[in-house]
């Protein structure tokens, strides 16, 4: 049984408020032929500039330190890419250093930056993640990825990652699920609306007009997971700028953005399930021991936390991010959220792990439709929308730049941005991509605080990166 | 002549024999929709790994001789004092330290069911496992952790018991020596190179 010190659970401390001023990023697709990885830095870092109306070169002279997301230098095949960025972006001899927590390397690249900017080492900084996953075929890359399970006794085994969350969607499917099909059409559903938002998403990589039973018929990869279940393997970048507050004030002066504030929290856990010692479930605010006495009973089986059905270090990241925010309901604090969907079971998961829906009852985040952006049952506005950028499963998962593209968009929303960003002509004629003609706003109107979870392995980091509009601060 | 990298171990330092990578040439990346211009370049590039598996290698080789190892916390002043684990830990994950080894062969002959499970039709580059692959997590009486492995022969279902195999023929000296039947399979059945 795992059992937490008070020191461990205490709530982190900022010395000072931090703020995210602007973000940009690349076009997303699964090779770009004609483009060096620094090239889509530079579209990145060119659209942050350009959405605080001033040049990348004056943005430069604010930077003070550099944080960069990169998780996978067998795949790009350099080592310090880090460096070959920073000097491409002109920006030595500033401090600079790599992050790389495998999926949530995008999370802990701004979990950094906004240390760096708090603790008053810099007032500001810029924040980039990119990953290059073209340079070797499909099923190398799969294998490049099982790297990211234990060598000597995990990835052997087939050597493909689907399967290691496959296991956790049966046990889930089984316990929570109740086995019954319609959970597993609900699974489907999730991909159904992750594609689909990313038609509308002239950066996403993967947009399909699906139904369930397209993705259900869909080739199986691990059963019961199929190939429309599984994220994509990307090629794009990222880019976010932190800031103290005057800092943040001189930069957004002729900017239609506004100042975000920033709060981010990490979590861990083993990187193989296997190790998963049985222990209490650490409560959210908005939940009490009480309403999990009779978890087993409800669901047999479902007693064993985490087991293979809940991700331990997304909930401590949402432990301390709510707590560093001052939320107390996700769903009631929150105005939308992009989750790490790298495959639809890890989505349902983790409705649970961060409070959206108590344990055992992730699916009715669904099919309620409150993670919509429109209601399809009220045709009203969705409660709490999710991944309105079509997620990692529509959008894009460029590994390092994942956790900031999902922070980009919901910032775009707090900005109100939304469809200047996504709606513009110009911008699917650059990628040479076709605007559907029945291109739909996604805005979420009034949209005043947001989450973004970054996630690697199976489980092994989790962060949770929280923005606010200053003016609606809980605390 | 090109032969295969080895190597061993004297007076703890690696010797080694063959050939440890293996040139290919570069190939130019040529844009068939735009006169055949250069894009990029094939860089293949094969090489062994030199992999040691230090205080986990008694697990490995044990495989071989058809036992399986687990490790325990015997440390009195530690809170997880008892605690099984399989995937083997060297040291305790709580007081950090040795574990003892112990035969966990008798206990998953008697025990082993399956917690949950996949089947999986596709696989990453480097696979050696048959298609479709049935992944199984494992636990086993008195054991803290769920081990990752495959089952062999039948299909896999929750709470099914399992008894282990090992490749004691031919052995890869990975955990892909490792394998799982369903109870009461018969010895003529295993495949090849595994035994009880």
């Amino acid at each position: 049984m795992i059992t937490f010190s008070k020191q461990q659970l205490k709530i982190p401390q900022l010395q000072r408020p931090v703020y995210l001023v602007t973000a940009g990023q690349s076009k997303f697709d699964r090779a770009f032929p004609d483009k060096r990885t620094e090239e889509l830095c530079i579209d990145a870092f060119t659209m942050a500039s350009r959405l605080l109306d001033i040049s990348p070169a004056e943005l430069k002279r604010y930077i003070h330190s550099c944080y960069y997301g990169h998780f996978a230098d067998h795949f790009g095949d350099q080592l310090l890419g880090e460096s070959v960025i920073h000097d491409r972006l002109g920006l030595d001899p500033l401090g600079n250093v790599g992050v790389k927590t495998g999926g949530a390397t995008g999370g802990s690249t701004l979990w950094e930056g906004m240390k760096a900017v708090a603790s008053g080492y810099s007032d500001c900084v810029l924040v980039m993640g990119w990953e290059r996953m073209d340079e070797v075929p499909t099923d190398e890359g799969n294998f490049l990825i099982s790297c990211a399970a234990d060598k000597d006794w995990e990835s052997p085994l087939g050597h493909i990652y689907t399967g290691y969350y496959a296991v956790m969607a049966q046990r889930y499917w089984q316990i929570f699920g109740k086995s019954e099909d319609s959970f597993r059409r609900t699974l489907a559903e999730i991909s159904v609306k992750h594609h689909g938002y990313a038609r509308f998403n002239p950066y996403a990589q993967s947009p399909m007009k699906l139904t369930v039973d397209d993705v259900l018929n869909s080739p199986v990869v691990a059963y019961p997971l199929r190939a429309l279940d599984c994220c994509l393997m990307s090629v794009g970048a990222a880019c976010a700028i932190l800031c103290d507050e005057d800092t943040a004030t001189q930069l957004t002066k002729n900017s239609k953005n506004k100042p975000l504030r920033v709060y981010i929290a990490a979590g861990s856990h083993t990187l193989r399930p296997a190790d998963r010692l049985d222990m209490a479930i650490p409560l959210l605010p908005n939940e009490t021991a009480e309403q999990y006495k009779d978890l087993g009973e409800r669901f047999p089986g479902g007693d064993r936390y985490p087991g293979f059905t809940g991700f331990l270090a997304a909930r401590i990241a949402a432990y301390y991010g709510y707590g560093m925010a001052g939320i107390t309901d996700p769903s009631e604090d929150l105005d939308l959220v992009e989750l790490h969907d790298a495959f639809t079971i890890s989505d349902v998961q983790t409705y649970e792990d961060v409070g959206i829906r108590p344990y055992g009852y992730g699916r009715d985040y669904v099919e309620s439709g409150d993670c919509y952006h429109t209601n399809p049952h009220t045709g009203q506005p969705g409660k709490l929308p999710s991944n309105l950028s079509g997620g990692l499963i529509g959008c894009m998962h460029s590994v390092g730049a994942t956790g900031i593209m999902q922070t980009f968009e919901v910032a775009s929303h707090i900005w109100n941005r939304w469809d200047e960003l996504h709606g513009d002509e110009k911008v699917w004629q650059q990628f040479n991509r076709e605007k559907p003609s029945d291109w739909t706003s996604l805005q979420v109107q009034g949209a005043r605080r947001g989450m973004a979870i970054s996630h690697a392995g199976v489980g092994s980091h989790v962060t949770s990166t929280i923005l606010m509009d200053p003016d609606h601060l809980i605390k | 002549m090109s032969m295969f990298g080895q190597a061993f171990v004297k007076e703890n330092k690696y010797k080694l024999k063959g050939d440890f990578h293996h040139l290919t040439p570069n190939t130019p990346i040529r844009n068939a929709d735009d006169g055949w211009k250069l894009l990029g370049i094939t860089n293949p590039r094969e090489m062994t790994y030199i992999h040691s598996y230090g205080g986990e290698a008694i697990f490995f080789e044990s495989l071989s001789q058809g036992k399986l190892l687990a490790t325990r916390c015997d440390n009195a002043g530690c809170d997880s004092k008892g605690t099984i684990y399989i995937p083997f830990r060297i040291h305790c994950p709580d007081c950090l330290g040795k574990n003892t080894v112990i035969d966990l062969t008798d206990e998953a002959k008697k025990s082993a069911k399956i917690h949950t499970f996949m089947v999986c039709e596709r696989s990453g580059a480097f696979n050696i496992l048959d298609k479709p692959i049935k992944f199984i997590n494992i636990e086993f009486d008195g054991v803290a952790t769920i081990l990752m492995s495959y089952l062999s022969l039948g299909e896999p279902k929750f709470a099914m018991r399992v008894v282990p195999i090992f490749k004691t023929s031919g052995p890869t000296f990975t955990i892909l020596d490792l394998s799982w039947v369903p109870e009461g399979t018969r010895k003529e059945d295993l495949p090849e190179g595994f035994s009880f």
